[in-house]
């Protein structure tokens, strides 16, 4: 009997099959993703939270403070009490050895209840309570207006630069006929992998015989003078732009910086995209060279810098670092949301052509 | 490339190298903000660091800086052996977080290249999310994330396994050296997007009929895992372990927001970077500085170059076998 049914029994079908895959492959998926996040619920969950809630025994894992009463113009804890086998939470108003006396918070009007037990041995009801004010504070000790400024302002400013000499040496590289251009190429793209301690400290030196440590400048000034990776980027996509337009130009008496402006840059608008997001992100994360050039300079920091100071000097502060923290990641995430097609192409281009 | 060619040997002569001296002219012109920048902040800067090294040289007291031949380099080479510990920590590092961070972009890569995920897009969106968070927040959320007292790791380890994770006696990731690299390869997950973007797109560049053809043979899953997908992506792998080996000879951030250089715990995070900038920039000894830079380089080189020379053992170029 059993032998038959065997042989009877059709293997699932193939789309059922794919489907029961489909679901487990994407519920692992979802698992990675859960775990891979769970540091930022930490964070946010965290920043909510009172300074006191960390070293309390017993508190829970969610924002929340100890729950209390009002009565006759006192305020009392409240206590998990087990009464008649329910647990009911109840304010504490006369402590006692064997027994204690509670209100019931909700039906405050029946009076006193009596309750036989040691009122140590319960536990506190802690209720639902983010301190949303928290971001306000770490806002304002952290002086975030004025670190944000400088961060956008620094990054504002390189990402023009280098974006701008970048497209004018990329353009160089992709349309003219140079001698050892493929020597010049390859130079310039081993600048990228080129470890920046080797060339720091005559640098550092001279930028401090010349009075530009403890400024922008020496932040500033070098992103002007274009940047490998986003000439490579541009170079890729000038190089994919037919000539027929510039030859025309050309012809026409245009001389190749007139091409330049009035042709190239306009075509190469996406790529020119791509690459100021990456710089821009670039300069918002970096903190190397502001470490360094502004040291002692606390007005001129950059979020990165300033926040590592803040959290040395707030260490203990769990959820105020928490807040700082979620701050500085909110601006990055919300452009990265809206511009998040051209910021993946512009990661292929650079990873997989180079 | 064709028509430049065709158009050379069409013209006369004469006037091809004028219209090709004019052309280079202004090539040049083009190039020149990175000549000038070239010069002025790669290729003088490294020579000038080299001069450096010979020297005994701090910056607040210029005037005084002597010439003291190779003793620099003797000094960082035999007598300093903070040096060679300090490489042997990054390079130990390296060998833990290198292959867990490759490892998990690619697994990600494979996972969102699957035809059996539902939500692909949404997927590769959350999982590249962290990569622009700045890294200084990243840490300081790890942090907090993993410390041993209130940290979710701790208390989802204990709770889900029962090992005692949470307190003194548990999992101190950031306190325990044995752990510390560990807790810092985490932190270095955040940052799996770019990766996990770049293998993805090697992993569509893989010609569908290889699978198929695989497939008709009867080839399992994994058999096609381990003799398509993974030769066909060597040359991703290639390129992004290069630029995991340059980047992790760079360490500094972690270890300076966390413990500002002290190297804590038991000074296994002082890494090469952080004793180059405790050097250079807490004692000013420049000279010193320059000539650990300079080692740095000479190391970064040996790898790239070791790395490149392996590569014709492992790495699969298309190219080569047309």
């Amino acid at each position: 009997m059993s032998e038959k049914m065997k042989k009877v029994r059709k293997p699932l079908p193939r789309r059922v099959r794919n489907r029961i895959t489909a679901i487990l492959v994407t519920s692992l998926t979802l698992g990675i993703l859960i775990l891979f996040l769970i540091p930022m619920v930490y964070g946010m969950v965290t920043a909510l939270k009172t300074d006191g809630q960390f070293s309390k025994v017993g508190a829970p894992w969610w924002p929340a403070t100890e729950e209390q009463f009002e009565y006759e113009g006192k305020s009392y804890d409240i206590y998990k009490v087990p009464v008649d086998g329910e647990i009911k939470n109840l304010a504490l108003v006369v402590k006692g050895r064997q027994q204690s006396q509670f209100i019931d918070p909700d039906n405050a009007e029946e009076g006193l209840i009596v309750w036989e037990g040691a009122w140590r041995s319960l536990e506190r009801s802690w209720e639902f309570d983010p301190q949303w004010n928290n971001f306000s504070k770490a806002w304002n000790t952290i002086n975030f207006p004025r670190l944000l400024g400088n961060t956008v302002k620094y990054a504002g400013i390189t990402t023009f630069g280098a974006v701008l000499s970048s497209a004018l040496v990329a353009y160089g590289f992709a349309r003219f006929r140079i001698p050892n251009k493929k020597v010049l190429f390859m130079l310039m793209l081993s600048t990228v992998i080129l470890p920046g301690a080797v060339t720091l400290i005559p640098t550092y030196f001279v930028f401090l015989r010349i009075g530009w440590v403890g400024t922008w400048l020496p932040l500033i000034v070098p992103a002007f003078f274009s940047w490998g990776t986003n000439v490579f980027l541009i170079r890729q996509f000038i190089m994919s732009i037919p000539r027929d337009l510039d030859e025309a130009a050309m012809i026409d008496g245009a001389n190749p910086l007139r091409i330049f402006f009035s042709i190239i840059l306009p075509q190469s608008v996406p790529a020119l995209t791509a690459v100021s997001l990456f710089h821009f992100f670039w300069a918002w994360n970096d903190f190397f060279g502001p470490l360094i050039y502004l040291a002692g300079n606390p007005e001129k920091y950059p979020i990165t810098v300033g926040l590592t100071a803040f959290n040395r000097l707030y260490s203990q502060s769990t959820n105020l670092i928490q807040a700082s923290a979620l701050i500085t990641a909110v601006i990055p995430l919300i452009i990265f949301f809206f511009a998040q097609r051209v910021f993946m192409q512009g990661v292929v281009i650079t990873g997989v052509e180079k | 490339m064709n028509g430049i060619a065709l158009r050379r040997a069409v013209k006369p002569k004469k006037v091809t190298s004028r219209i090709l001296r004019n052309e280079a002219k202004w090539g040049f012109l083009f190039l020149s903000p990175w000549i000038i920048g070239f010069l002025a902040f790669y290729f003088l800067p490294m020579l000038a660091s080299f001069g450096f090294s010979l020297l005994n040289f701090n910056p607040a007291v210029p005037d005084e800086a002597t010439f003291i031949g190779f003793q620099n380099w003797q000094r960082a080479l035999s007598v300093d052996k903070e040096v060679f510990l300090s490489f042997m920590r990054t390079m130990r590092f390296a060998a833990i977080s290198l292959p867990i961070g490759l490892g998990f972009a690619l697994l990600l890569s494979i996972i969102l290249n699957s035809k059996n995920v539902i939500g692909k897009t949404l997927y590769r969106t959350l999982f590249y999310m962290p990569s622009m968070i700045p890294v200084v927040a990243t840490v300081l959320i790890w942090n907090g994330v993993l410390n041993e007292q209130t940290g979710w790791i701790n208390v989802l380890i204990q709770s889900v396994t029962g090992i005692q994770a949470v307190g003194t006696e548990g999992l101190r990731w950031l306190a325990d050296p044995k752990l510390v690299y560990y807790a810092y390869t985490m932190f270095g997950l955040w940052g799996v997007g770019n990766a996990m973007i770049i293998f993805l797109a090697g992993l569509q560049g893989v010609p569908t009929e290889m699978y198929e053809a695989a497939e008709i043979d009867g080839a399992s899953w994994l058999q096609r895992l381990f003799s398509i997908t993974f030769p066909m992506i060597t040359p991703v792998i290639f390129y992004q372990l290069v630029l995991g080996v340059i980047g992790v000879l760079q360490y500094f951030l972690a270890p300076f927001v966390l413990n500002q250089g002290t190297g804590a715990p038991e000074g296994m995070t002082r890494f090469y970077m952080v004793y180059f900038y405790k050097q250079s920039f807490t004692f000013f000894n420049m000279g010193y500085g320059a000539t650990l830079a300079w080692l740095m380089f000479i190391f970064a080189l040996i790898v790239t170059i070791l790395l490149f020379g392996s590569a014709k053992y492992w790495v699969y170029y298309a190219s080569e076998e047309r």
